[in-house]
């Protein structure tokens, strides 16, 4: 009992980074209907913006207080992964809007490989390990010397993926640019004729998704405390499973889906298999996108003539 | 950032140079930290920043100039010209095209025919082994490999982003039945083939239901699994560690290439020994093998099977409608471009004498796809041209060692090789969503014969 609440705990601490991830999937394939394949090596390159700027603030400008640098790199790294995520729509994907289904999807996977393989060449093929920022661990309760324990990187995982999901979801549910992201959601083109700047909104969702992720990023640099350029491939595809479980182009689907990928896989982990636990991320999402293809909370896709 | 060009006939300068400053802002934000600030392990084993900052604004200049330039003259020359060229096409152009482009694929064959002689001659025996198994077999694997998946992207419109997985079955097929049953190349070809379609249709069964995207995803994902439990079945497959010395390719039975061999292939014909022949026998044997893909898709486009296909990519409803069972024709074009995928792994196999997971990564499955794609679905000649383009230019890096004598001998041209094929990607994507070739000579005809652009095909992926 007290390993499978551990794991409980660790695989929502996870299934937090997968659902921030996840997010910026369902956002972009909601408005556009696009498979966006370079979020996931946004996400990494969020987490090296965040390493750099980590190792910038505490060694050469010797801040200590671990509290205001996390801050500080984490809403650098959202500036410059939205700034990196807008270049990336205005170059490889805005051009190609009203073009053949396919080629937004290829221009992805190009954008995705150019990302790996630039952090590559620029910051090197090695493991970046760091430092633990964070240290504390409490012990929840103790039973037959096996102690559940959270620690407060855990906590502050998701406390600020808590925090942020409320703050998304009003901006989604309660502001202009939310009401102008659902518009276009609906019906691009009479969401122009109404007025509402299409491209500006698409361009914003790619903004904030990536935004999102650079969250998850910072998040996963400081929890496993080590980030490698090819570490965006994996997660990528693990939040795009998370996003289709919960319903593609449903908001609280993609974090309730990054909930469960991540328990899915830690137990499986637990009880199954070390070996075999991204086959199992692997198999859910072949198996949901079989069975359920509008997933957990998604509307069933209506097929057009 | 689009350019405002029909209205003014010169180059609004003023407008590129405040583009170009944007873009140096954009782009020093973000190289500065990535090129500029490289992290590094010390002595201690600790990550420090080192200073990398001029480089990066090296970068920053470039993307300032380019971006100054793109503006200023290739925009408006490119929407001057787009203006111009919407004009019809006359039909005896394009067959006029047509005809050109028969003749060119004539001399290509040709050339490809004698290419290792050519070699032979130039660089004496020794000499060619570079040249004809680095780029002759290495170009010619993925054009078979590029002509194999045509037939499920080009032709049926199924974007199957997991066909190294087919690859892998060939390849793995080949290795484990050359080492346990000691059989030969010849009988495990045709052995392999079977095998991949066989897993072409059970991995294409269930995502008939799929389209487009969602399909490109399950397929990406069975590509993994498979691999993944190449890593981890250990007791089947060697695990990571993979398979080593697997048997050569015989000549028929006649001649060994193995070295120790009586029937030595060299020996025989009392030459010096070497590896040459070999890769100039492989060199053939794919060539060989690539045609037969390339013959078997030309024919199938012409019967019944070929034209479901095409009708399918273009409309899934209105084929339905008509008629076509559309899960034979998906699982058949599964099955099939999965054969070929499996012949290119056995051959892989026997080639490298090595396989190992390493080789059927997600990347390799992205090649192929874009070798497809950037060549124009569809097109044979596209994809083979798209595939020399790719693959021999991205070898041609390996050569650039030179270059070490500017940069310093830090700078290893090899690192960039992937990440010009993502940009080449890209780019080819922005330019030419189309591909190299996009025109389509359609199978079936209404009265009279004419080709069309594949522009003027809405839905047709291709």
């Amino acid at each position: 009992m007290e390993v499978f609440i551990q794991q409980v705990i660790n695989g929502i601490t996870i299934g937090s980074l997968y659902g921030l991830i996840a997010i910026g999937y369902t956002m972009v394939f909601g408005i556009i209907g696009m498979v966006n394949f370079a979020h996931g090596d946004v996400f990494m390159v969020s987490a090296f913006f965040a390493l750099i700027f980590f190792l910038a603030l505490t060694a050469w400008l010797g801040i200590a207080s671990i509290t205001i640098t996390l801050l500080i790199v984490m809403v650098i790294s959202m500036v410059l992964t939205g700034l990196l995520s807008w270049a990336i729509e205005r170059i490889a994907y805005s051009p190609l809007r009203g073009s053949f289904r396919l080629a937004p999807l290829i221009s992805a996977i190009g954008m995705s490989i150019v990302l790996s393989n630039f952090v590559q060449v620029a910051q090197g093929p090695r493991n970046k390990p760091i430092p633990p920022m964070v240290r504390e661990t409490f012990t929840l309760w103790e039973n037959n010397g096996y102690a559940v324990t959270i620690s407060l990187k855990q906590v502050i995982i998701m406390a600020v993926t808590a925090v942020l999901l409320v703050a998304f979801w009003y901006m989604v549910q309660k502001t202009a640019l939310g009401r102008a992201q659902r518009a276009c959601e609906q019906d691009r083109k009479m969401a122009g004729l109404l007025g509402i700047n299409v491209d500006r909104t698409i361009s914003l969702t790619f903004v904030i998704g990536a935004a999102l992720a650079a969250v998850a990023g910072t998040l996963y640099l400081m929890y496993y405390g080590v980030v490698h350029f090819a570490d965006g491939f994996t997660p990528g595809v693990k939040a795009f499973t998370a996003a289709v479980l919960g319903g593609i182009g449903s908001l609280p689907g993609a974090v309730l889906g990054g909930l469960l990928i991540g328990l899915i896989e830690t137990l499986w982990g637990q009880y199954v298999s070390a070996d075999y636990q991204n086959v199992a991320a692997f198999s859910i999402l072949v198996i949901v996108l079989i069975f359920m293809p509008q997933g957990l909370l998604g509307r069933p896709e209506v097929e057009k003539v | 950032m689009t350019s405002n060009t029909t209205k003014k006939a010169g180059p609004d300068l003023g407008k590129a140079f405040k583009d170009a400053i944007l873009a140096g802002i954009i782009a020093f934000a973000l190289l500065g930290p990535l090129i500029g600030l490289k992290t590094d392990q010390n002595m201690d084993n600790q990550l420090v920043l080192v200073n990398n900052m001029p480089v990066a604004l090296i970068f920053v200049a470039l993307v300032m100039v380019g971006r100054f330039l793109l503006a200023a003259f290739i925009y408006p020359a490119i929407a001057a010209k787009g203006a111009k060229s919407k004009a019809a096409v006359s039909l005896a152009e394009l067959e006029a095209k047509a005809k050109r482009t028969k003749r060119l694929s004539l001399g290509g064959l040709v050339f490809l025919f004698v290419y290792p002689m050519l070699i032979l001659a130039l660089f004496g025996v020794q000499g060619s082994i570079k040249w004809v198994d680095n780029f002759g077999v290495q170009i010619l694997i993925y054009v078979m490999l590029g002509w194999g998946l045509n037939i499920v992207i080009g032709l049926a419109g199924l974007l199957d982003l997991g066909y190294v997985a087919f690859y892998a079955v060939g390849a793995y097929s080949y290795a484990l039945l050359a080492i346990n049953f000691h059989l030969s190349f010849w009988v495990l070809l045709p052995l392999a083939g079977i095998l991949a379609s066989f897993w072409g249709m059970i991995l294409g069964f269930p995502v008939l239901r799929l389209r487009g995207d969602y399909l490109a995803i399950v397929t990406l994902a069975f590509g993994e699994i498979i691999r993944l439990v190449l890593i981890n079945w250990k007791d089947f497959s060697g695990g990571s560690a993979g398979i080593s010395s697997i048997p050569k390719v015989s000549l028929f039975g006649l001649y060994s290439f193995d070295m120790g061999a009586t029937n030595n292939f060299a020996k025989a014909f009392h030459l010096a020994a070497s590896s040459a022949y070999y890769k100039v026998f492989l060199y053939y044997l794919i060539l060989l093998l690539a045609l037969l893909t390339a013959f078997v898709t030309t024919r199938l486009r012409k019967l019944p099977i070929g034209r479901a296909w095409e009708a399918l990519r273009e409309d899934e409803v209105a084929c339905r409608s008509l008629g076509i069972n559309t899960t034979n024709t998906k699982l058949t074009a599964f099955a099939i471009g999965a054969m070929f995928g499996g012949f290119a792994g056995s051959f892989f196999a026997a080639r490298q004498g090595f396989v190992s997971p390493e080789s059927f990564v997600f990347m390799e499955s992205a090649v192929i796809v874009a070798i497809v794609v950037l060549g124009g679905m569809g097109s044979m000649i596209g994809v083979a041209l798209a595939a020399v383009a790719m693959i021999g230019g991205t070898e041609l890096l390996r050569e650039l060692s030179f270059l070490k004598a500017v940069f310093g001998d830090d700078f290893n041209p090899d690192q960039f090789r992937m990440l010009l094929f993502g940009l080449a990607m890209v780019v080819i994507m922005v330019w030419k969503p189309r591909g190299f070739i996009s025109a389509r000579q359609p199978t079936a005809f209404l009265f009279e014969k004419k080709t069309i652009s594949g522009d003027l095909v809405k839905e047709g992926h291709g």
